[in-house]
Order: structure tokens, then C-alpha cells, then sequence
């Protein structure tokens, strides 16, 4: 067994790197880029852990994991405990492992990171987590009364996952309905292969499947059913279907054929896996020179798609400067080494086309950083008479997403802002309808998996508290 | 679920089939589409309801093999199952008691005005339909838009059965006498509801018209349908995928519907050649 080693000895050491597929042999496949610690590696960055008596980390974590004591496990060498530990809160260990921006969560928190080297903490719970599902154990359900009461959850990604798991755990009965033909939301039409396996999602699903969540797909409430219905049948709803619609510059050209949306590009790509076509039924189709507009990390997957799917050229085109890209550093590092191209301050004003629907190029403006906006960053200003084209032949809007009406049509007296949003509670997500919860994206816009994670928690207590008052959505 | 309950081949390439889909059932309105997968692989193809008999939990679609996938849907028999049937998708169409109207379907297009012009029949109107096709065959659910409607006029364009021409020209006939023509529904090939439009415009009666772009999810999510609608895009799945026809720009429309033609061939040519058998490799033995 490890042990725990001297402080002096801890902060002598350095944060273990990632192994990582190296980017000339990625760019031509879609596997996992990081690799995954292996023991030894995970064992000593584990010791690094200063374990503070009041660990800052945790504030970092809407998933709630107590990670100095899933740390120490792992360290003990205990990694079916640390496992059991992580579970205690987090549902879907292997996929936050993976996605979490931990460098503005956890790690941001981290005393080391004064030094800038923090414990790097998702990479240790995706070890555990792999660990886990590799070895064969499960996590275990505490011996429990079974409850009578329903609850539905709307939307299978991160949010309603997590919500529906920390209510079955509790005894509920919950169903859980997704439209597409697979549950996991964002996490299997989005985020791509080669940052999240599927295999992986899938796995994680079905651990929440065997704690007694039902899980219905190819069931689009707003459509098929509505939540006022549900609401017959129900005693408590959460809300978690997703922002859902694609955003649009709104720029000449943009109809042209070959041009997506990056909810198009990703979910043929990852949903349908159109990159195994004809294997698999669905197209996609590429261009040799392919922008992708927007710099989040959608965009980034977009761009890193386009390449893996034969691409000779792949850019972004943000109309900010490097210093403003929202997505992670760690992606925005991996299309750089896969050689995606970028084009700051940049800002396409139209779509150039041939009469077949072709694209030909990308007129643009050269833009200049102005006075911060309300968002704290530089605004943005063209210059004038700068206009200059970029030769492309394909096109891949990533600048967001707003909000999908179908849900909130059906939905009695659940109220929306001016964007479509549902209007909730921040402590407790309720919407505006007694029993109704809402939370993820379809409340807070384009966001991320673990503050989508956390809506889901937050709502699942709440829908406990709501429930053990003997109230119920169903008219008795 | 999802289970073939009935097949019937309306033409050689023409099938129609009943799904068991009880929740779509339950809740479609005429003018609706619903999407299917045949297997995992599979791609997600969207189709207008042809049928539905909200009682027996079924849904009727009819479609024509045009590419790999209607063509591996058609080799499904009565007793198999479809691995997804999601539904019912887009706006209902506007059901109103207008007096007199038209309905006109074209090629499978004829299954996808069926409801429409029976529901519009159910609330009072007097529903002039026209069907054509190209050849006698090609005419489909003949008796069923015969019992939808107040009156049916069939046409081909071979002159066949039917009326010889275009339905179009039967419409502008009826145009031309009757000046108390409501609203006209017209669905069926790009070229032909276009050309209803062009015919209707003079006479200033509303015409809708039903588009099928290529989709994907089919519920507002990934934006493939999106289609202009008097100088704003919409999307066909959420805002359709009926609309008013003079507003459509028809050129945009039909280029979008070729986005995947390539590669709809490449994956038909394939699937045509099942006992290809694979020399790769066998050149250096």
C-alpha cells in the first residue's frame, strides 16, 4: 500500500501530466485523446493532496464530491472506495472525470493552485471511475424504503440524469423520458467521441438504470406528451430538455448547403455516427477548408471534428481575441497541437456561394477591442473598410443556442423569460408551477455538464423536501 | 413497439405500412410528420401521416424507394419492428370551416393530404381534391382521398387515367370558374407545389404548401430544415412544416434537398451490392 508522504516531499513534486495521444496520429482517428493515468501515476499525484483541514476544494464542486477523502483512498490504495465515495454524490464519475472544466471549479479552489500547480483532481476521479467500470464495481444501493410517489424527469443529459439518480436513490419512483433514440443528451449528440467516449456514457447510464431509474426514449414531451399530462400522472417534474435551439449569425449566405449548424455537424457526427458512414446510414459531408465560427468549446469540437473527418484545413473564426475564447484552455491547447488554425478579431459578415448551394469563401471584418461589456469582456468593434475573404468551403456556426419552445408550450402556468428560459428559484429550482422544477440549460442557457450536474442535485433535494410534505403535482 | 402491423405495396416502388405507435396515435393532428430509424445504424428519415386510428394505437405511412434507407424499409415484413418512431412532429395543420377549398396531392404526396382533407371535410367544407401522377399506377389511396373529399379529380401526366396533364391545369380550370375558392393545400414534389403557387398567385387564394427537408432530430434541435419564409429562415420541423407557399424561396428550398445526394447514391449503390465480395488485399497472394 502507498502511504502518505512528508509535506515537504508533497510540495516538492510537480502535477503528473496527462498521457495523451499524440496529435499527428489523433487527427486521423476519433479514440480518446487523454489516456488516463495509470495507478502509479494517480497514486502520486494522489499523495500530492496537502489534505487541508479545511479543504477549499470542495466549494468548487457542484457535485458535491468530498474529494480530499476520495484522494486519501486513493492513496491507500482503496480505489473501490474512493469509487464508493465519489458515488456517494456524483452519478456520473467518469463523464465529470472527463469534461468538468476543473480548472474553474475544484482546481481553481486548491490551495496548490497559489503555486500553479493544483491537485489535479479530475483526473484522478476519471482514474477511479475507469478503474472502476474496468475492475467490475459497482457502486451499491444503501438499503432502502421504497417510496410511492412519481417523478418525471424531462431530458436525459447531465441535469436530469443526476436529478433522476439522486431521487432513486431516495426510494422514488422515477421515469425518465428522452426524445432522441438514446438517452445521455449532450453527452452523446454533443461532446464527441474523441473527448468522451460513448461506450462510457452508456455504461454510466445504465448504472443509473440499475438504482431504478426507468428510462423511456423516443418520447418527446411537448409532442408526444405534454407536461400538462405528465402532470396527471406525476407527482413532481423536472425540467431538463436542454437549450436545444441552434443559434445563427443571421448573415447573407447562411443557408447555403454546406453550412451547419455545430448541433447538426456534432449530432450527425457523434449521434448518428455519420464519421463511420456508409457503415452507418447517415452523411455528413466536408469540405477541405472548413471555418468554424465561435470559439467555446463547441466550437473547438466542431473544428477538431471537421479534421478527424478529413478537413485539410480546419480554423476557428472568433471575432474577439485569444485572451476572450470561452472554452477550456485544455481544448483550445489540443486543436492548436492538432493544427487548427485561428482567425481572432475576425468577424464574418457573409457567406459566399455558388447557385448549386456551394460555399465559396467567407467575407470578414477585422475587428479591434474596445471598452469592456457587461460581461466583463472587451467589446469588440469593426474596423472599418476592412473587409477581407477568407477561401473556405464549408462552415460551421457555433456562436450558441437558445431556447427550444416545444417543452414550455405544453406547460401550464410554467413561466419563461424573454428568451424562452424557464424562470426558477436559484435554491431550489422550482419554476413558477408548484411541483415543477426545471434546471441545465434550458434555464441558464449554453453552460456547462457539471453546473447542469449540480441544477441536478440542487432540484432533486427539493423535489425530496416538496415530496415529504405530502404534496403532489396530481390533483388527489 | 413500433411493430409493422400491416404492408401493403401500393406500386413497385410505392409501400404503405401501418406502425404500432400508440402515444404518437394518440396525440397526432392531420398535417403532422413523424421519424423513424429501421435499425441502429439506421438513418432517421422524416414522414407525413398518411393515417391514424387513434383506437388501435396505429399510424399509417406510405413512402416511395427513393435511396437506401426507404428501399431496406420496404424489405420489412408484417410482425418486424422499427428500432425508432417518434412523433407526432411540426404544427398541426389549420383546420377551419372555410366553404370551399382544394386539396392537392402529388406522387406519395397523395398520402400525405389524406388527413388534411378529411379533417377539413369533418368540420364542414366542401374539399375539392386533385391527385396526379405521373402514370396510372402511380396513383395511390385513390378510394381512401375519394371518401376524404367532397370531390376528386385524377390526373396523369400521360393521360393514362384520368385527366391527361398536370394538376395544376386542373386547378387554374377551377380557378378560372369558380371564384369561391377558399384556401388550396398542394403537396407533393418540389417543382409541383412551387408551380401550384405560380398557378394560385393571380387569383390571390392562400395557398399552403407541406415541405420535407432533410431533418435530423426533427424537433428544433440541429437546424438541417431550415428553409426562408418571406426573407427569414425558419426551421420546417417547429415552424412547419407548413407554410405559405408564396413566401417560400423555392430555389433555396430545392438546393437544400440535395445536400446529401452524393452520398444517398454512394450508401444505395452499396447496399445494392450485397454479394460484392472484397478483393482487397487478395492482389499481393
Amino acid at each position: 500500500m502507498a502511504e502518505m508522504i512528508p509535506i515537504k516531499e508533497r510540495m516538492k513534486r510537480t502535477q503528473v501530466p496527462m498521457p495523451e495521444q499524440e496529435p499527428k496520429e489523433r487527427i486521423y482517428n476519433f479514440k480518446e485523446v487523454p489516456l488516463g493515468y495509470t495507478k502509479e501515476q494517480a497514486i502520486y499525484e494522489a499523495q500530492r493532496c496537502l489534505q487541508c483541514k479545511i479543504p477549499k476544494c470542495m466549494q468548487g464542486c457542484p457535485a458535491e464530491i468530498n474529494i480530499p477523502q476520495f484522494i486519501t483512498k486513493i492513496v491507500e490504495e482503496d480505489f473501490a472506495g474512493a469509487y464508493f465515495e465519489i458515488l456517494k454524490t456524483d452519478n456520473l464519475p467518469a463523464i465529470t472525470g472527463r469534461v468538468c472544466p476543473q480548472e474553474e471549479q475544484c482546481q481553481k479552489y486548491c490551495i496548490l493552485q497559489k503555486q500553479e500547480k493544483p491537485i489535479a483532481i479530475g483526473r484522478l476521479e476519471r482514474f477511479v471511475a475507469d478503474w472502476a467500470r474496468e475492475n467490475n464495481v459497482h457502486g451499491r444501493l444503501p438499503e432502502l424504503k421504497r417510496k410511492n410517489q412519481k417523478v418525471a424527469i424531462v431530458g436525459s443529459g447531465p441535469a436530469g440524469l443526476t436529478c433522476a439518480a439522486d431521487l432513486a436513490k431516495l426510494g422514488y419512483k422515477v421515469t425518465l423520458f428522452e426524445a432522441l433514440h438514446k438517452p445521455g443528451g449532450v453527452l452523446i449528440y454533443g461532446i464527441p467521441e474523441f473527448r468522451l467516449p460513448k461506450s462510457i456514457v452508456k455504461y454510466e447510464i445504465n448504472e443509473i438504470e440499475k438504482i431504478g431509474v426507468k428510462v423511456i426514449t423516443n418520447l418527446i414531451v411537448g409532442a408526444t406528451i405534454s407536461v400538462d399530462k405528465l402532470a396527471q400522472d406525476f407527482d413532481a417534474i423536472f425540467l431538463a430538455n436542454g437549450a436545444g435551439a441552434p443559434r445563427f449569425m443571421n448573415i447573407p449566405g447562411e443557408n447555403l448547403n454546406d453550412v451547419y449548424s455545430a448541433n447538426e455537424f456534432l449530432t450527425r457526427s457523434n449521434l448518428m455516427k455519420a464519421y463511420a458512414f456508409p457503415e452507418y446510414d447517415t452523411p455528413i459531408k466536408i469540405g477541405k477548408r472548413a471555418a468554424t465560427i465561435g470559439a467555446g468549446n463547441v466550437a473547438m469540437d466542431s473544428a477538431r471534428t471537421a479534421l478527424r473527418l478529413g478537413a485539410e484545413e480546419s480554423y476557428i473564426v472568433y471575432r474577439r481575441s485569444r485572451k476572450e475564447v470561452p472554452a477550456r484552455d485544455e481544448e483550445v491547447n489540443h486543436a492548436e497541437e492538432e493544427g487548427i488554425i485561428f482567425n481572432f478579431l475576425t468577424l464574418p459578415v457573409k457567406i459566399l456561394g455558388d447557385k448549386q448551394g456551394k460555399v465559396s469563401g467567407m467575407e470578414c471584418l477585422k475587428m479591434e477591442l474596445g471598452e469592456p461589456d457587461e460581461s466583463g469582456r472587451k467589446s469588440p468593434r469593426a474596423i472599418e473598410n476592412s473587409n477581407f475573404t477568407i477561401e473556405v468551403d464549408m462552415v460551421i456556426d457555433a456562436i450558441g443556442t437558445s431556447a427550444n419552445p416545444i417543452i414550455a408550450r405544453s406547460a401550464t402556468g410554467v413561466e419563461t423569460n424573454k428568451w424562452g428560459y424557464f424562470i426558477t428559484d436559484e435554491k431550489t429550482k422550482a419554476t413558477t408551477k408548484e411541483g415543477i422544477y426545471a434546471g441545465g440549460d434550458i434555464v441558464r442557457g449554453s453552460a456547462t455538464v457539471i453546473s447542469a450536474v449540480g441544477d441536478g442535485k440542487i432540484a432533486a433535494r427539493a423535489i425530496n423536501e416538496f415530496l415529504s410534505l405530502g404534496k403532489s403535482l396530481r390533483k388527489k | 413497439m413500433y411493430k409493422i402491423i400491416k404492408k401493403e405495396r401500393l406500386h413497385d416502388t410505392i409501400y404503405s405500412m401501418w406502425i404500432e405507435a400508440p402515444d404518437v396515435a394518440s396525440s397526432v393532428q392531420p398535417g403532422q410528420f413523424i421519424i423513424l430509424m429501421i435499425q441502429e445504424k439506421g438513418e432517421r428519415i422524416p414522414l407525413t401521416v398518411a393515417d391514424f386510428d387513434r383506437e388501435k394505437g396505429l399510424i399509417r405511412i406510405v413512402f416511395q424507394i427513393v435511396g437506401k434507407t426507404s428501399e431496406e424499409l420496404s424489405t420489412l415484413k408484417e410482425g418486424d419492428k422499427l428500432y425508432s418512431f417518434i412523433g407526432p412532429l411540426g404544427k398541426k395543420t389549420e383546420i377551419a370551416l372555410y366553404g370551399k377549398v382544394i386539396t392537392i396531392g402529388g406522387g406519395t404526396g397523395i398520402a400525405c393530404i389524406h388527413t388534411i382533407a378529411r379533417a377539413l371535410k369533418e368540420v364542414g367544407n366542401e374539399v375539392i381534391s386533385i391527385i396526379g401522377a405521373r402514370t396510372k399506377d402511380l396513383i395511390i389511396m385513390e378510394e381512401e382521398i375519394k371518401k376524404a373529399s367532397s370531390k376528386l379529380i385524377v390526373t396523369t401526366d400521360d393521360g393514362s387515367y384520368g385527366r391527361k396533364g398536370f394538376v395544376t391545369q386542373v386547378l387554374k380550370e377551377i380557378l378560372d370558374k369558380d371564384q369561391s375558392i377558399k384556401k388550396v393545400w398542394t403537396i407533393g414534389p418540389a417543382i409541383m407545389m412551387k408551380v401550384t403557387c405560380e398557378t394560385t398567385k393571380p387569383y390571390s387564394v392562400e395557398t399552403i404548401v407541406s415541405l420535407n427537408s432533410v431533418m435530423v432530430d426533427g424537433t428544433g434541435m440541429c437546424g438541417s430544415c431550415r428553409v426562408t419564409i418571406n426573407g427569414e429562415t425558419k426551421f420546417v420541423c417547429t415552424d412547419g412544416p407548413e407554410f405559405d407557399g408564396q413566401l417560400v424561396e423555392w430555389s433555396e428550398f430545392a438546393n437544400r434537398l440535395t445536400r446529401y445526394q452524393e452520398q444517398e447514391q454512394k450508401s444505395w449503390g452499396i447496399y445494392h451490392k450485397p454479394t460484392h465480395t472484397c478483393r482487397y488485399g487478395k492482389e499481393t497472394e
